[in-house]
């Protein structure tokens, strides 16, 4: 077996607002192999961000871990000082967001930034750094690194800003990289160079990869290992494979039959009913029982547990528990 | 007489923006630069391609929001592009991509949907309007009890709708849909499909459908256009587009689109462009596409390919494919 590098357990992350607690991640938990790469999908607000956030420790103010763990090598990172947080961002874990301008200071040069993040953690000298950034925005396909470093942000395309942030999240050869969304504001050919890079980076630096997308394109190209979320809950988990071909929580099987594809052009889509998740408003049950065309009476009140279903594939739905008794019963 | 074949047909739109480059001079955008296109009485076509090719503008110049710097509108064979807005409203409408800030949150549904039957008077009293209104609100599957409520209360679905039954009230026989559901979260997205393709059938509204995603466009549309920079690069049937795609930019817009499906992502062949778009202030001579091409010659930096019909319909703008 692999070595396992990360590892959440129960996470659950809670925002204080003015209409009340929202309870945006409730009980999370999954594990990072070494060199894998683990999508995280679902519809806005079902609480992927807030989870990578939760591992970087960069909550908003608002924001608290409530309860659970994030291990990284057995060592829970929420309990982490400032000094140990700063060791862990960036040099064992880095993120990069959907949109770069969050994380590009608009007044500082691409080359003094990709600089600064390598000189907060190594020991490099100036020079050094500087001749670092440079191979770094080779090693990310930018052309004429050496004229780059002189530009500001808002000289590159969107595309070439996302470059120089996987190279400035790369620069100090991070175990795990959590990647938020990296293509959802490029255009189709742009995201295609960005994920055919990441791939690439993955097998070249050996990294492992969160990949946290709404996209159910991308996670069936690039990913190893999926989380499927619904309402801050992991609701199915499983390898490509099990989660795309034998989908068994009704929220997989809802999402996979709503998408248009290549295959169902001719047929109408089934959307998933009723409307998005109101976290201040949730069923008691199963979070998605509200939505969902084969809720059954248990789902309302209680949630279900996690089932195994396979070797690598594991889904929290009653409708697998109910079907799991029936064959049992029948063996009997 | 009898009636013209076309709806609407585009001929040659231009549409360049003067952009001020100095403190006397401007030079042109050229954000839409000879367009032309048909669209039959109900038909829907779909406008594809990478943001800033061009969909919006040519979308905006058709309903006259701009004044196109070149080239004809026809509607119903009759040249509309200089005719007058408020008449023009009354065949066609748009609905657009941000339901969010497309609708005056402090408005109610009910007076959103009637402010155009106010505009075009097309109602006899208080009880007929209020009628006509709840008939749009059920066409579109918005619940009537919703009618005295804000925007700002629906979720982007349910604004989409409200959207949608603003246009519809005018009873238009043509809709511009710019990106309209691209804002959507799947699940959603599905629904708000459906309610376009069902009114099409009701209807018989004839749909432009502007959106980034290949296969959302390949679900509702009878055919499709490709853009890239400001010129249609390839048309074809929606089917034609996608099984036989011509073009080498379609080529690679096709191999780009994530597909939800492993075992399709993982034995096709994605064709990667190299570098970006090029500016349309700074177009390449010859063919746009030629500085991302892998099939250029000297003659696409010479000479810009002009569509030519490949047979069924299928026409496509380029010298080596
Ligand atoms: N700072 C915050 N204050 C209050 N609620 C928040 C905050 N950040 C996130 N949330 C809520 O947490 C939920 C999950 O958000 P997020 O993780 O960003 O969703 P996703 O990334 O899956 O779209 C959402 O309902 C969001 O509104
Ligand atoms: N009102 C305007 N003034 C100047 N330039 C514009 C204007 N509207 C659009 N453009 C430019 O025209 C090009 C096409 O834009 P648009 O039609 O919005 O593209 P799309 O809808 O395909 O993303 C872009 O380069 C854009 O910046
Ligand atoms: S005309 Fe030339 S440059 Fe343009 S698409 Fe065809 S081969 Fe490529
Ligand atoms: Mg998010
Ligand atoms: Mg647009």
């Amino acid at each position: 077996m692999s070595e396992c590098l990360l590892e959440v357990k129960e996470l659950c992350t809670y925002f204080h607002t003015e209409a009340g607690e929202v309870r945006a991640v409730n009980g999370v938990s999954f594990s990072l192999e070494a060199g894998k790469i683990l999508g995280i999908v679902g519809e806005s607000g079902s609480g992927k961000s807030v989870t990578a956030y939760s591992i970087m420790q960069i909550l908003a103010e608002n924001g608290r871990i409530a309860s659970g763990e994030v291990l990284y090598k057995g060592q829970d990172v929420t309990k982490f000082n400032k000094s140990q947080l700063k060791g862990f961002r960036g040099k064992v874990c880095s993120i990069i967001f959907q949109d770069p301008m969050t994380s590009l200071n608009p007044v500082f040069t691409i080359g003094f930034q990709l600089e600064e993040a390598i000189l907060l953690h190594t020991g490099k000298n100036k020079a050094q750094a500087r001749e670092r950034a440079i191979e770094m925005l080779t090693l990310v396909g930018v052309n004429q690194p050496d004229k780059r470093v002189k530009q500001y942000p808002h000289e590159l395309s969107g595309g070439m800003r996302q470059r120089v942030m996987i190279a400035m999240a790369l620069a100090c050869e991070p175990d795990v990289l959590i990647a938020d969304e990296p293509t959802t504001a490029l255009d189709v050919t742009i995201q295609a160079q960005i994920l055919e890079l990441m791939q690439e980076l993955q097998k070249k630096l050996g990294m492992a990869i969160i990949l946290v997308t709404h996209d159910l394109g991308v996670i069936a190209d690039m990913c190893d290992e999926i989380i499927v979320m619904y309402g801050g809950r992991v609701c199915e988990r499983g390898n490509a494979e099990d989660i795309f071909y034998n989908p068994k929580h009704e929220y997989t099987k809802g999402l996979l039959r709503s998408i248009p594809s290549i295959k169902n052009a001719k047929e109408k889509l089934v959307p998933i009913a009723g409307t998005p998740i109101n976290l201040l408003n949730m069923p008691k049950g199963c979070a998605f029982s509200s939505r969902c065309d084969s809720a059954m009476k248990i789902c309302l009140t209680e949630m279900p547990e996690e089932v195994r279903l396979g070797d690598t594939h594991l889904a929290s739905c009653w409708v697998n528990v109910k079907e799991m008794m029936k064959d049992g019963g029948a063996k009997e | 007489m009898n009636k013209p074949e076309y709806l609407v047909e585009v001929r040659d739109l231009k549409q360049h923006f003067p952009i001020k480059t100095g403190m006397f001079s401007t030079t042109p955008l050229k954000a839409v630069d000879g367009v032309s296109f048909t669209i039959k009485p109900g038909e829907t076509l779909g406008l594809v391609g990478e943001s800033g090719c061009g969909k919006t503008t040519v979308g905006r110049s058709l309903l006259r929001l701009y004044k196109p710097t070149g080239g004809q509108v026809f509607f119903e064979g009759e040249e509309v592009t200089d005719s007058n807005m408020t008449a023009l409203r009354k065949k066609m409408q748009m609905v657009f991509q941000d339901p969010y800030s497309s609708l005056n949150p402090r408005m109610t549904v009910e007076d959103i949907i009637g402010e155009p039957l106010d505009v075009h008077k097309l109602y006899r009293g208080k009880k007929d309007r209020r009628e006509k209104i709840l008939n749009m609100m059920e066409l579109v599957g918005l619940n009537a009890e919703h009618a005295t409520r804000y925007a700002h209360e629906f979720s982007g679905g349910q604004r989409q709708r409200i959207g949608i039954a603003r246009a519809l009230a005018v009873n238009p026989k043509f809709i511009v849909c710019d990106e309209p559901v691209s804002a959507l979260d799947v699940s959603i997205q599905a629904q708000v499909i459906n309610m376009f393709e069902e009114l099409k059938d009701k209807l018989g509204v004839a749909y432009l459908f502007i959106a980034h995603d290949l296969l959302v466009v390949h679900h509702i549309a009878d055919r499709i256009a490709v853009m890239y920079l400001g010129k249609i690069v390839e048309v074809a049937s929606a089917d034609d587009l996608n099984n036989a795609p011509v073009h080498p930019y379609t080529l690679s817009l096709l191999s780009a689109i994530p597909i939800p499906d492993p075992h399709i992502a993982h034995s096709r062949q994605r064709i990667i462009l190299e570098g970006d778009v090029p500016s349309p202030m700074n177009l390449p001579t010859g063919c746009s596409f030629r500085t991302r091409c892998s099939y250029a010659t000297q003659r696409c930096a010479e000479e810009c390919p002009s569509l030519t019909d490949r047979g069924d319909g299928h026409f496509v703008a380029c010298f080596n494919k």
